[in-house]
């Protein structure tokens, strides 16, 4: 047994962490996936996918390029709609209710499903107003509002202390790592349910990195949080959960411990040992 | 030979005989292009240049020696036949060539024509008295000739060499007197005939309407009376203004000893250019390069200055700026975000960029066509019944050129603006619906403000394309002679209805319908240098402003 951990690649314990008692089947769902193709044109992408994201955890899809991770994680705010020829059969139940049923206020549906990108992309205006972008969307204009949402907002992105004095530069100016760490806080100051992260350190440096997982960390005592990653060590520092997804299909969900040190699939297996991907 | 072919070949292979073509077409492209602008600019700059006003003895052989005296404009070497051929006395024998110069002798209303060629060889006693004075008139152009006195009221007030002085003083209160009196005719009667003609278009639209019972009668009457009484005081003063302004006179005798007498009224200014030192000379010049942009046009435009050209054609460039801008932005934001991507669009594309290549006269008929005709015929039904049969919009105008030409600029704005949409990463459209953003709201707050910059350069290329365009001008609302301007004091204050002139129709119209082709020419030289600066000024305010808005927005990708 010792020795097959090792073939894993990943030590989770050498990673810090420490060992939680999870139960996947146990947890609050924050969204329900009963099933679900999704097609482009002609093309599947999702064959029969189903899952709940636990609440107020973190869950990580991985799986090699094209596997169709960041599309699952693209119909949890119906980013998928802006693609053309892009077609959804089943649904998804965010507290319960369907979010590709008829009229359903997809804008609001957004506001409450945060989306972090893979590059950065701060808006070219100031610091200050991109994180009161989402806000001025709703139609808050009071001055006192938009200046505790900005602190608090910043402050939950951990950047605070970087921009304070310069809020009103513009957002262009900032490093990497702090134009992600800004985007992360342009989209809780909307105070969404759920961040959904899409590999948002692949452009990053290992420092910026570190601090943003370390806020992934620090969120999700508030959020729900999804992140599509396609560094393993960082699924394992950062989840609770993990998704194992191939050529469309979701292949194995579970525990990020005991994914990683015990998968229960062959295919699993042979992603985490590096054997394709 | 081997070796050297393999040198050649090398040195093509290099690539540097690309360079130098390339150089090469560079070069000739900037040599072109300045060496456009100087011959304008000398050409027409030179003319406001006080030349020495030369006097001298003119023999024709076998005919009474003669004094002329005037500028010489231009002297030219012309072949012996050819001016035998054209009847003069010219000796058989002699060299091959002989000089031909023109002479600007002035005093029009004496010798007929103001500009007279002489034979250079038949010349003599050539000199330059400092007391021969150029006298330039409001009308008839240019006098030359020696002061012999002033008179104020018929009176003798000066002579001699006092003269000189005496008339400089009165020169000034001339024209202080004429400031007052077109400020009198263009502000305060323009006002009065503006309210007159709505007292007059009130009383019409009333009757047609069949409302106009006696109270409304009685009121408008009392509104004309009012305006009559304004009318006669103005009169009053204005005939006091012109009695004053002609009262003092200058007797001149010119170089061949005729005493003429010329009212100071007539005068604009009198000066010596060959007594002035280099100093005076630029002085004057540049009086008379401001009186040039400044002033109204007099003597069938080839005198004067060229303001309401120059003011008509900003004019015109802005509104149609003002009209294009929403007009292309919102088709390009149509075509780019909305419309369904197919062969429709495809279509349309093609055809908005085959519009841009459509003959300027052919839009200028159309502008008269739809708009003047069509358009402006149906407004004045519809809203000017009361000044018919005298059309208010179905006539060329302002508004009519200024759409003409957007219609004519709108296809680079659209094609500009849509390479400007679908150069915005996909990410921030992304990054801010994924904030709660609705499509439009999207567009609004990030999409628009990041390609601005690329609807200024649809802007610029609009207004260079516009700015100089002459043709369907022609049709559409330009005109010849158009003094009083767009935008005034009087209600509703911008004239979209009024006639315009144009920087571009001016050259044409000095440069080839003008009688007085001499004096015209030096004009169409500095109107084009004029026009030049116009656009380049237009085009250089609308690339400073993009580039502020680029600095804005820059640094997209990364």
């Amino acid at each position: 047994m010792q020795h097959e951990a090792h073939t894993h690649g990943i030590n989770i314990a050498a990673l810090g962490r420490d060992k939680q008692s999870l139960n996947l089947a146990a947890e609050t769902v924050a969204i329900e996936v009963p099933g679900l193709n999704l097609y482009y044109g002609d093309k599947q992408a999702l064959f029969d996918v189903s899952l709940n994201i636990p609440k107020q955890r973190v869950t990580a899809f991985i799986g090699p390029s094209g596997c169709g991770k960041s599309t699952l994680l693209r119909t949890f705010n119906r980013m998928n709609d802006l693609v053309d020829g892009c077609r959804v059969e089943g649904e998804i139940n965010l507290d319960g209710k369907n979010i590709y049923r008829k009229g359903e206020d997809v804008a609001e549906l957004r506001r409450r499903v945060g989306m972090v990108f893979q590059k950065p992309n701060p808006f070219p205006k100031s610091i200050y107003e991109n994180v009161v972008y989402g806000l001025r969307i709703q139609g808050i204009n009071q001055k006192r509002v938009l200046d505790e949402a900005v602190e608090w907002g910043l402050k939950s992105a951990a950047l605070w202390d970087e921009v304070k004095d310069r809020l009103h530069e513009s957002a262009l100016g900032l490093s990497g790592g702090q134009q992600q760490r800004l985007v992360i806080a342009r989209t809780v100051a909307v105070q969404p349910e759920v961040l959904l992260l899409d590999e948002p350190c692949s452009a990053l440096d290992p420092i910026s990195t570190l601090k943003v997982e370390e806020l992934i960390y620090e969120l999700k005592s508030k959020y729900t949080i999804v992140i599509v990653t396609h560094n393993m060590q960082q699924a394992a520092r950062v989840s609770d959960y993990t998704a194992f997804m191939y050529m469309g299909k979701l292949i194995e969900f579970g525990d990020t411990d005991a994914l990683f040190t015990n998968p229960a699939k062959k295919q699993t297996e042979d992603y985490i040992t590096g054997r394709y991907g | 030979m081997s070796v050297k072919q393999n040198t050649l070949k090398t040195w093509i292979k290099s690539g540097s005989p690309w360079i130098w073509m390339n150089a090469g077409a560079v070069s000739i492209a900037i040599i072109m292009t300045l060496g456009l602008l100087t011959v304008i600019a000398v050409r027409g700059l030179g003319h406001f240049w006080p030349a020495d006003i030369v006097e001298a003895d003119y023999q024709v052989p076998g005919q009474d020696t003669k004094v002329i005296a005037g500028e010489v404009v231009q002297v030219e070497e012309i072949p012996r036949a050819r001016l035998a051929a054209s009847g003069l006395p010219v000796a058989a024998e002699g060299g091959e060539f002989m000089t031909r110069e023109l002479f600007k002798v002035g005093n029009r209303d004496l010798y007929g024509a103001d500009f007279t060629w002489v034979v250079g060889e038949w010349l003599s006693n050539l000199r330059t008295p400092q007391a021969l004075t150029a006298f330039e008139r409001r009308e008839w152009g240019n006098f030359y000739g020696y002061l012999v006195n002033v008179k104020e009221a018929g009176q003798l007030v000066a002579e001699g060499d006092a003269s000189w002085a005496a008339l400089q003083q009165r020169l000034q209160r001339v024209e202080d007197l004429h400031g007052q009196i077109v400020r009198l005719e263009k502000k305060d009667i323009g006002r009065i005939n503006a309210g007159l003609e709505r007292v007059r278009l009130q009383t019409r639209k009333l009757e047609l309407q069949g409302t106009l019972d006696a109270v409304a009668q009685a009121d408008l009457d009392a509104e004309r009376a009012i305006w009559d009484a304004e009318y006669k005081v103005l009169e009053n003063q204005l005939g006091a203004l012109y009695q004053a302004f002609n009262r003092d006179s200058i007797t001149v005798r010119t170089t061949e000893g005729r005493e003429v007498e010329l009212s100071l009224g007539k005068v604009v200014r009198a000066y010596r250019p060959n007594a002035m030192s280099t100093l005076d000379k630029l002085g004057f010049y540049g009086g008379k390069l401001w009186e040039f942009v400044s002033d109204d046009p007099r003597e069938a435009n080839t005198e004067g200055g060229i303001f309401p050209a120059i003011f008509g054609t900003v004019m015109m460039t802005l509104i149609m700026a003002v009209i294009v801008t929403p007009f292309g932005v919102v088709a390009a934001i149509y075509l780019r975000e909305y419309a369904k991507q197919g062969p429709l669009t495809r279509v349309i594309r093609i055809a908005v960029n085959n519009l841009a290549g459509v003959p300027a006269i052919v839009y200028g008929v159309f502008g008269l066509g739809f708009f003047v005709y069509l358009l402006g015929g149906s407004l004045d039904r519809l809203f000017f019944p009361e000044s018919a049969p005298a059309p208010t919009f179905g006539t060329p105008g302002l508004l009519w050129a200024s759409l003409t030409l957007a219609i004519l600029a709108v296809p680079v704005v659209i094609v500009a603006t849509e390479e400007g949409l679908a150069r915005i990463p996909r990410a921030l459209r992304e990054g801010s619906l994924a904030l709660g953003a609705t499509k439009i709201e999207t567009l609004w707050r990030v999409v628009l403000p990041m390609a601005s910059p690329a609807m200024m350069t649809g802007l610029i290329l609009a207004v260079a394309r516009a700015a100089g365009e002459v043709a369907p001008l022609m049709l559409v609302g330009v005109v010849k002679l158009a003094p009083s301007l767009p935008l005034d004091g009087n209600y509703p204050y911008l004239h979209l209805d009024q006639k315009i002139m144009h920087l571009g129709f001016h050259i044409y119209d000095v440069g080839f319908q003008s009688p007085n082709v001499e004096a015209a020419r030096p004009l169409v030289y500095a109107t084009a240098l004029l026009l030049v600066l116009v656009i380049a000024l237009l085009n250089l305010s609308a690339v400073y402003l993009r580039n502020q808005l680029r600095e804005k927005y820059k640094a997209l990708d990364h």
